[in-house]
């Protein structure tokens, strides 16, 4: 009954009520949605980074390095020498290297030369059909599979570069092989090849181009947009015929993603390779931390504004409840001649204000997640990550809701003690 | 007839109460005494007392001295909320000016005070009393739509809804006209009769000292 009473009283004001629940919401549903994007995109940053210690490519920057073959967002920093490269992957420090080279990509999703490690390291297996081990064989990440409903045996030619609109390189057909697992990281939006795929598709260009391409940062191709493909016309055929092999000598791959066998070759394999090479080494888990670091003061800045409009709407409830109780003293005062107690007054009280703050919170954590899910499908488009509106963060959502429901007895306290002492007779006979 | 007379214990009894509320404004009632289905008149000037005393039976206030004896009950050695308790089952209160639960329809209202008191609505019982003080066709609508008078009838479904022991009326008919004032009189005169309730008016209106008889003046 007293639960009723508060309910029908929240609702008798509307007005006030109203403010206060959207104030509510609103912050609610900004520290939820930061909640929320915070956890998941920390948790897809990192579960990429795993048995990855450094990534060696083109000198430029470290953060673009990482972004482009850790996460697959960014261009490129440019190109390496596949031979150069090849001697620092079998030193005695590393225990593993996966070569990666970037060139085409199929309808806006990247095909990726690499070996079936690549696959493994992100814990995926080939779910149907068999893994890549021919030229053109290609294995389709689990949602590409999924958006545009590949098959194995279907055949597609790529289009250059990374952008959707590349040419079409339409004298190879690339052949689906297999279908990797579901994953959650970046591995099911991408169409890995072997690497001597990727190589064949620009080969010829080679020459050209090995002096401009390693400083080449913007496309991070094999090679330039402009380039005509007299060649493919004119060797077509017969790149077919020795498609099986192409020769190493020369070629280019991109980056490479290596662990060590220990600690010892996280401090020295990358001075090493700054001394003796063009190229660097950097450190996924450190230029994550750097980047976050850089969200954080975003992301915090944002959170205070939360909590301040948490902070105003607690005010709101406070102004509306201690307006209200002038013209509320008589309901107080005929409750308790009706038996109502004192503390059964100070509770519909705290009640009311509860009660707003409980209809805030959730309503704001709904209104977070619908932000969420609008946000998840425009950085699928761009970025091709997805975030999970369903998910909950239950410690710091609970904390949320702990602050939230603080916040609600706060602003409900001076009215409610108020109304706890307040003197009938003296209400009644100045009626 | 003997054992009639035995059965009609009184009611509410007082002795030597006084309240004071500065050291300038003292009161001292007079002793009193009524028995179930009885009615009292309290009548005087402004400033006497009146609500005072009114309040004071009502438990309202409590007393300097002396003693307010409802049915068996000291009500002055009853804890806070014992009183707020006491209050609720066996003294029904109606104002001048009625006061309600705005949030809250007709009906509502009656089944709160129900549920104040007992932990049970009785939505029944608040029926056939609305029923009887002909206010059934209001039942749903909010209490500030009716017109004072209804107004007043819904107090007394409200003061009556728990059968209490003791009714107490402050000036229940001063805002209201003389067809309203007879009908609430009447009302409150023979609602107290069938619940067997003691009931006390004070009053300045000399509508009501024409219908009671039994009165004492402060």
């Amino acid at each position: 009954m007293i639960t009723k009473l508060a309910w029908k009283n929240i609702w008798f004001k509307p007005l006030n009520t109203v403010l206060s629940v959207i104030l509510l919401t609103a912050s609610v549903a900004i520290i939820s949605l930061l909640i929320l994007l915070q956890e998941q995109f920390e948790k897809q940053f990192s579960s990429n980074i795993d048995g990855v210690d450094v990534v060696l490519g083109a000198q430029g920057s470290p953060l673009q390095l990482i972004l482009s073959s850790v996460y697959q967002v960014d261009a490129p920093t440019g190109n390496i020498s596949y031979d150069e490269a090849k001697v620092w992957m079998k030193h005695p420090f590393v225990k593993s290297a996966i070569p990666l080279a970037f060139g085409d990509n199929y309808r806006g999703f990247k095909i990726v030369g690499t070996t079936p490690e690549y696959l493994e390291k992100f814990g995926s297996k080939v779910s149907s059909g068999k893994i890549f081990n021919k030229n053109l064989e290609v294995v389709v990440g689990s949602e590409i599979a999924k958006k545009l409903n590949i098959k194995v045996g279907d055949k597609f030619f790529g289009s250059h570069g990374d952008a959707l609109e590349g040419e079409v390189h339409e004298e190879f057909e690339y052949v689906v092989s297999g279908i990797a697992s579901h994953t959650g990281k970046v591995v099911d939006n991408l169409i890995l090849s072997n690497i001597q795929s990727v190589w064949l598709m620009h080969e010829n260009h080679e020459h050209s181009e090995t002096e401009e391409n390693p400083d080449h940062g913007e496309e991070g191709h094999i090679h330039f947009e402009g380039d005509e493909h007299e060649h493919h016309d004119n060797g077509h055929e017969a790149h077919h015929e020795n498609a099986i092999s192409v020769s190493e000598n020369g070629k280019e791959i991109t980056a490479v993603l290596i662990k060590f066998k220990n600690k010892m070759g996280f401090v020295t394999w990358p001075r090493l390779v700054a001394q003796n090479t063009k190229m660097q080494a950097a450190s996924p888990a450190v230029e994550i931390n750097r980047l976050f670091s850089l969200f954080g003061i975003g992301l915090e800045a944002l959170q205070y504004l939360a909590y301040g409009i948490m902070l105003i709407s607690g005010i709101s409830i406070f102004i509306a409840l201690y307006n209200t109780l002038k013209e509320r003293k008589y309901e107080f005062a005929l409750l308790r001649v009706s038996g109502a107690s004192r503390l059964q007054l100070l509770s519909l009280v705290l009640f009311e204000s509860i009660l707003l703050c409980f209809s805030g919170f959730v309503l704001g954590t709904i209104v977070g997640r619908i932000a969420l899910v609008l946000i998840s499908s425009t950085t699928n488009e761009q970025y091709k990550m997805t975030f999970d509106p369903f998910a909950f963060v239950w410690e710091k959502e609970g904390i949320l809701f702990i602050v939230t429901i603080f916040v609600g007895i706060l602003a409900a306290l001076i009215p409610a003690i108020k109304a706890y002492r307040l003197n009938i007779s003296k209400t009644l006979a100045n009626a | 007839m003997q054992a009639l007379v035995k059965k009609k214990l009184n009611m509410i009894q007082t002795q030597n109460i006084t309240f004071s509320y500065s050291r300038k404004v003292n009161f001292a009632f007079p002793d009193i005494q009524t028995q179930s289905g009885e009615t009292l008149l309290i009548t005087g000037g402004s400033g006497k007392g009146k609500t005072t005393l009114l309040h004071l039976l009502g438990g309202l206030l409590r007393p300097n001295n002396g003693t307010i004896s409802i049915g068996e009950t000291e009500i002055s050695s009853l804890s806070e909320k014992q009183l707020d308790q006491f209050r609720g089952k066996n003294i029904g209160l109606v104002l001048q000016q009625s006061h309600f639960v705005e949030a809250f329809s007709v009906i509502e209202n009656i089944s709160m005070a129900s549920w104040l008191a007992t932990g049970k609505k009785s939505e029944e019982k608040a029926k056939s009393l609305l029923k009887q003080l002909d206010l059934e066709d209001q039942m749903h609508k909010l209490t500030s739509q009716l017109s004072i008078g209804q107004q007043q009838r819904v107090s007394i479904a409200r003061a009556l809804i728990n059968e209490p022991k003791l009714l107490l009326a402050d000036e229940p008919t001063s805002s209201l006209d003389d067809e309203n004032a007879f009908k609430v009189a009447d009302l409150l005169s023979d609602l107290s009769k069938e619940y067997k309730a003691s009931l006390i008016i004070v009053t300045h209106d000399q509508r009501l000292k024409d219908r009671f008889s039994n009165q004492i003046s402060l």
